[in-house]
C-alpha cells in the first residue's frame, strides 16, 4: 500500500513532538519580566543620579541595547534566547540582538555589502511593519482620537 | 563490467575498494559518542579562518590530507575527485580543490552528496578509465545556519523537530586493492510527500530513503536481515521512526533491528544540544569514514547498505510555498574477503 500525502502528514504529525508550550511560556514570562524589571531598576537608578525624566527615558533603552549587543558579541545572548524565546525576543533586547547578530556574521563580506546590507535582515520586517502600524494608528488618532 | 539488477541497481564486478579514509570534526562532534574516530578535531569553529565558509574549506582540505596519507597516496596519483557540500555553488569543495590539483567533478545532492560521490566514484573505477578516485564531503554548523536559517548569534528558539548540522568532513580514496568494497550502487528518485516545514528535514527525507531501500531490496532480491546494518544519512530520531513505519505499513518489513542513522550515531541527543540528531553531509561522511569503513576493515561489520539522504530545498523555496523534495542514494558496502 503506497502512502499518500494526507496519510503521511498524519504520520509526521504523530511522530513529531509538540513544543513544550507551558515551559516556553513560563520561561518567557520569567526572563522577559526580569529584563523589564531590570529596565525599571535602571530607570530608578538614573533618576536617583539626578537625570531629568526625558533623559532617563532615552538612557534606559540605550543601556539595554548596549548590554544586549555586548552579550551578543560575547556569544551569551543566543544561549539565553534558546531557553527564553519570546522572553528575550519581545523586549528591546530582541531588536538589538537582531541587528547585532547579522552584523557580526557578515563583517567578513565588507562594511557596505556585508554589514550594511545585512544589518536589517532580521529587524527590517519589524521596522517596516512597525512604521506602517504606527502610521495607521496615527491617522486613527488624528481623525477620531482627539475628541 | 557492471551489470544492471532490476530497474535501477548497478552491481560492480570489480568491487572497488576503499584504500584509505579519514574523518575530521569540530568540538561538539568530538564530545559525542564517536569522538574517538576523528583523525583531527578543530576546537575552534573558525579553524583559524575569518569566516565560516572558509572554515569549511579547511575541513575538506584536512580530511583529504589525512585520507591521502592513510592510503599512502599523493594527490598526483588521484585521477578524479568527486566532492560536495551544502554551501552555495559548492564553494567549500571547489576552494578546497584549488591546491590539490586533482581533476574535480563537483556534485550536489545536499546531504546525500557523499553517497553520490561514492556511487559515482565506484562507477568511474568500474569503467576502467580511472585508476584512483577520491570522494569528499563536508558541512559546517555555522555556515549552514548562516545560509539556511538565522545568523549564529541570533537568540531564537529551535523547534523540537530541528536537527544539528554537523561540523565535519569525511574523505575516502577509492581504487583497486585491499579495503572495504563497494559492491552495488543505486541512485535515488526525487521524492516529495508534501512536507513544507524546513525544520522537519527528517520527515521530508524519510520517504526518499524508503523509496531507494524498497527498490534496492526488490532489485537485489534481498531482505533487511541480509545486512548487518542499513545505515541512513541524517534522518534523525523522527525521520528514522518514519522510515521504519513506512517499511512496516507499505511492505510489512521490520527494519528496526538493523536500521541505524548517522545523525543518531554522531551525537548523544539526550546529553548534547543536537535536537533530534545530526544532519548535514559532513555527518554521514564523517560517520562512514570514521566508524563504518574501519569496522568493515576489521570484519566487525560484513555487509552494510548506506543510504545517504538529502533534502533538496533551497534557502528560499520554503518561503515560496514549495514542499521539500528529497533524494536518497544507496551504496552497498561489504567487507574485503
Amino acid at each position: 500500500m503506497k502512502t499518500d500525502k494526507n496519510q503521511y502528514e498524519t504520520m509526521v504529525h504523530k511522530a513529531s513532538p509538540d513544543s513544550p508550550h507551558a515551559k516556553n511560556f513560563l520561561l518567557a514570562f520569567l526572563v522577559g519580566g526580569a529584563i523589564c524589571a531590570f529596565g525599571q531598576g535602571l530607570y530608578l537608578a538614573y533618576e536617583k543620579l539626578g537625570f531629568a525624566e526625558e533623559q532617563v527615558k532615552i538612557m534606559v533603552p540605550c543601556t539595554l541595547i548596549f548590554l544586549t549587543a555586548l552579550a551578543t558579541a560575547f556569544g551569551v545572548f543566543d544561549k539565553l534566547g534558546k531557553h527564553a524565546g519570546a522572553g528575550t525576543g519581545v523586549p528591546i533586547t530582541g531588536f538589538a540582538n537582531a541587528i547585532a547578530a547579522p552584523a557580526m556574521e557578515t563583517r567578513c563580506e565588507g562594511l557596505i555589502l556585508g554589514v550594511g546590507a545585512n544589518l536589517f535582515k532580521l529587524a527590517g520586517p519589524v521596522l517596516a511593519y512597525g512604521s506602517a502600524v504606527s502610521t495607521i494608528y496615527g491617522l486613527i488618532y488624528f481623525f477620531f482620537g482627539r475628541g | 563490467m557492471a551489470i544492471r539488477l532490476g530497474r535501477g541497481t548497478a552491481e560492480l564486478a570489480s568491487r572497488p575498494a576503499i584504500l584509505g579514509q579519514a574523518a575530521v570534526g569540530g568540538q561538539t562532534e568530538q564530545e559525542g559518542p564517536l569522538g574517538h574516530v576523528f583523525a583531527q578535531v578543530f576546537a575552534e569553529a573558525h579553524l583559524g579562518e575569518k569566516c565560516w565558509e572558509m572554515a569549511e574549506t579547511r575541513l575538506q582540505q584536512a580530511s583529504m590530507s589525512h585520507a591521502l596519507e592513510r592510503a599512502h597516496c599523493a594527490p598526483e596519483g588521484i585521477d578524479l575527485h568527486l566532492g560536495g557540500d551544502l554551501l552555495n555553488q559548492c564553494s567549500a569543495t571547489s576552494f578546497a580543490l584549488r591546491e590539490l590539483g586533482i581533476p574535480l567533478a563537483g556534485i550536489y545532492s545536499a546531504c546525500a552528496s557523499f553517497a553520490q560521490a561514492l556511487a559515482m566514484g565506484a562507477l568511474a573505477l568500474e569503467s576502467g578509465a580511472f585508476g584512483k578516485v577520491s570522494a569528499c564531503a563536508s558541512s559546517h554548523f555555522c555556515a549552514a545556519e548562516k545560509q539556511f536559517r538565522f545568523p549564529l548569534e541570533f537568540g531564537g528558539q529551535a523547534p523540537p523537530t530541528a536537527q544539528r548540522t554537523a561540523t565535519a568532513a569525511g574523505a575516502a580514496i577509492l581504487g583497486t586493492g585491499v579495503g572495504p568494497r563497494i559492491s552495488r550502487v543505486i541512485f535515488g528518485k526525487v521524492t516529495d510527500l508534501g512536507v513544507k516545514n524546513a525544520n522537519e528535514m527528517g520527515a521530508a527525507m524519510a520517504p526518499a530513503a524508503w523509496d531507494t531501500l524498497k527498490r534496492f531490496l526488490q532489485d537485489t532480491e534481498s531482505k533487511p536481515g541480509d545486512f548487518d546494518m542499513i545505515l541512513t544519512g541524517d534522518l534523525g530520531g523522527i525521520g528514522s521512526a518514519l522510515l521504519q513505519e513506512l517499511a512496516r505499513t507499505e511492505a510489512g518489513l521490520d527494519i528496526a533491528s538493523v536500521h541505524q542513522d548517522c545523525g543518531l550515531l554522531l551525537y548523544d541527543t539526550e546529553e548534547q544540544d543536537a535536537g533530534v540528531g545530526g544532519s548535514g553531509v559532513g555527518c554521514s561522511a564523517a560517520v562512514l569514514c570514521g566508524e563504518i569503513f574501519p569496522k568493515l576493515q576489521s570484519g566487525e561489520l560484513r555487509r552494510v547498505l548506506f543510504l545517504g539522504t538529502g533534502a533538496l530545498l533551497s534557502a528560499v523555496s520554503p518561503l515560496q510555498g514549495e514542499s521539500i523534495p528529497a533524494v536518497a542514494h544507496g551504496v552497498e558496502l561489504t567487507a574485503d574477503s
